[in-house]
């Protein structure tokens, strides 16, 4: 199995995409911003569309729509956070209106720029180069796997690095700012650099992939830990399992997609979590 | 937009433009089945913003995607698969978040999971099913200018009974999405209402989901409801709002798409956004910036 290269690319970026994934998931939930992050991973695509009608590289575009929307989401929760004080939640579901209001605009613009090139003299060029960008897993080059392991390396170093204050501000906003801890700063930078793992999962692993990895082993670790440091590594293990295994299953059985083996996987270990508590 | 055949061109005449628009069958159609999606959506729309539950909303709607692979796979209309898979996500989330301990926060990773997990399920009948799955365009934005007839009565059908239903459960619901803990001390079944609201939130979303596409059924769902929430805080007058709202959004979007080489469901999603946008500038300029908190305390105050 390790003899090919699609699959060494695919366990490299895919283990630390979903390392990434669980680590940041570990906090999306804490702070109940799920919604958030699957908004994310809905703009990645018109962002693309976007640059590709602007003329510039379709992968600029991507990020920065997901990291503007991933600010943007911060900046418009962050209100909410400190005036409900306290609590484990950080985004109320007012703010899922909001969230769901502008997601829709962007991906109706989504819509417009799919138009604008169907019917401009360009043709499907630009369609095209999006749908390539979109990769799959399995599709991997050498290349784009490293790319993609570095800069989910980077992002677990970065969350880890900033993980004791965002803890502090996303527990007990009001103590954490009196003490002066910048808790928008820190809402704001962290759902930026939720958007850069949805950037990078949607161009190398899919969209699909981010939700599911994001939401269900931090879920389930904390279901298992409430120990943060042991809860954080469980997330990213949990998440790194489920990849591992998920591919391991789509390459053994031929007719298994690796997004769906990876996401059942990950669903069953939340599963079982849920039985054992 | 239109069939090439057709050469709109806008005239100083609104009233013979309008007769215009309305001698092409399929822009009765559109009209009709964008009106009644509208009503429905803007009222159960309303309900589930005051709930709470828009992941819950967009999680339903993420169900076309394996609804209507699967239903490609077994041979039925999508339409089909819409309804099934919008049934069983409504079920799925209700028995999964109502069930257990687990904070508000873990609620929202459990629809996150659900959702995965359906999405998931449609990768898997795509590959399954091998073809290419139809037009993928119109699968996800909608294609409403391709109603039938017998599409435009089964919508009907739908909407009287999603609305039928509301109006039954109205009184008892809206007391639990207001205060869950003295109702469900009351005697109401907090837990079993919920279900029965998310199974009707899932037959307006895949309605919905035939007009604009579930990609951009919050443009109905969600932007009048929360939009006429912020203006007043009356709920009878908001539940009007919603529905005129919702009306003004999928007329206006019909008709300048139908002058336009640019789909409907851009005008729609663009003109809700718009809506949306204008009733929080206008809540924030009349100086009530804690208004739209009060008007909501106010609205759970009336309606209790």
């Amino acid at each position: 199995m390790l003899s090919h290269e699609f699959m060494r690319n695919a366990l490299l970026a895919g283990s630390f995409v979903a390392l990434a994934c669980g680590v940041c998931g570990w906090f999306v939930v804490l702070r109940g911003q799920v919604f958030a992050g699957d908004a994310l991973s809905h703009v990645a695509f018109p962002g693309a569309l976007a640059a590709a009608a602007a003329g510039i590289d379709q992968r600029v575009g991507l990020f920065v729509a997901t990291v503007a929307v991933g600010a943007g989401i911060g900046l418009l929760g962050r209100g909410v956070l400190v005036a409900r004080g306290g609590g484990a939640g950080g985004s109320t579901p007012a703010d899922d209106t909001a969230i769901g209001i502008v997601f829709t605009f962007i991906l109706g613009l989504g819509l417009f720029f799919l138009t604008l090139f169907s019917i401009g003299s360009a043709g499907g060029a630009g369609i095209q180069a999006a749908h390539t960008l979109f990769g799959s897993i399995f599709g991997l080059g050498a290349g784009e796997a490293r790319l993609a392991a570095v800069i989910g390396f980077a992002i677990v170093v970065l969350v880890v690095l900033i993980g004791r204050p965002l803890m502090f501000a996303t527990l007990a906003p009001d103590v954490a700012a009196a003490r002066g801890v910048p808790t928008r700063l820190l809402g704001v930078g962290f759902l930026a650099l939720v958007g850069v793992v949805a950037a990078e999962a949607t161009q190398a692993v899919g969209a699909l992939l981010l939700l599911g990895l994001l939401a269900a082993p931090a879920a389930a670790a904390h279901r298992l830990t409430g120990d943060p440091l042991a809860g954080i590594a469980l997330a990213g293990l949990l998440a790194v399992l489920s990849m591992v295994v998920g591919l391991v299953l789509a390459y053994t059985v031929p007719w298994l997609p690796p997004s769906t083996a990876v996401i059942a996987v990950a669903i069953a270990i939340y599963g079982l979590s849920a039985l054992r508590s | 937009m239109p069939p090439e055949s057709v050469n709109p061109t806008l005239s100083w005449n609104v009233a013979r433009d309008l007769g215009e628009v309305l001698e092409y069958h399929f822009m009765i159609n559109a009209l009709l089945a964008g009106s009644i999606v509208a009503v429905m959506a803007g009222l159960v729309g309303w309900v589930m913003v005051l709930r709470r539950q828009a992941f819950a909303g967009h999680t339903l709607s993420m169900m076309a995607f394996p609804g209507a692979s699967g239903a490609a796979l077994v041979g039925v209309p999508a339409a089909w698969g819409y309804f099934a898979f919008c049934g069983a996500g409504a079920l799925a989330i209700g028995r999964f978040s109502g069930r257990g301990p687990g904070s508000p926060s873990e609620q929202g990773a459990r629809i996150g999971a659900v959702q995965a997990a359906a999405l998931a399920l449609g990768f898997l009948f795509v590959s399954l099913y091998g073809g290419v799955l139809g037009d993928l365009e119109s699968l996800l934005f909608g294609n409403i200018l391709a109603i039938s007839d017998g599409q435009v009565l089964a919508l009907a059908a739908v909407a009287l009974a999603v609305l039928a239903a509301l109006c039954t459960l109205a009184r008892p619901l809206l007391f639990a999405s207001v205060d869950p803990e003295v109702a469900s001390a009351r005697g109401v079944r907090v837990s079993r209402l919920s279900g029965g609201f998310l199974l009707l939130l899932g037959a307006a979303v895949a309605a919905t989901s035939q007009i604009t596409g579930p990609l951009l059924v919050f443009a109905l769902l969600v932007a009048p409801p929360a939009a006429a929430q912020l203006i007043t805080a009356r709920p009878a007058v908001s539940l009007v709002l919603t529905v005129l709202l919702g009306l003004l959004i999928v007329w206006l979007g019909m008709g300048i798409a139908y002058y336009s080489v640019y789909p409907a469901g851009f005008f729609i999603s663009a003109i809700a956004f718009a809506v949306y946008l204008l009733a929080r500038v206008s809540v924030a300029l009349q100086g009530r910036r804690a208004g739209a908190r009060a008007a909501e305390a106010r609205t759970l105050e009336a309606l209790a």
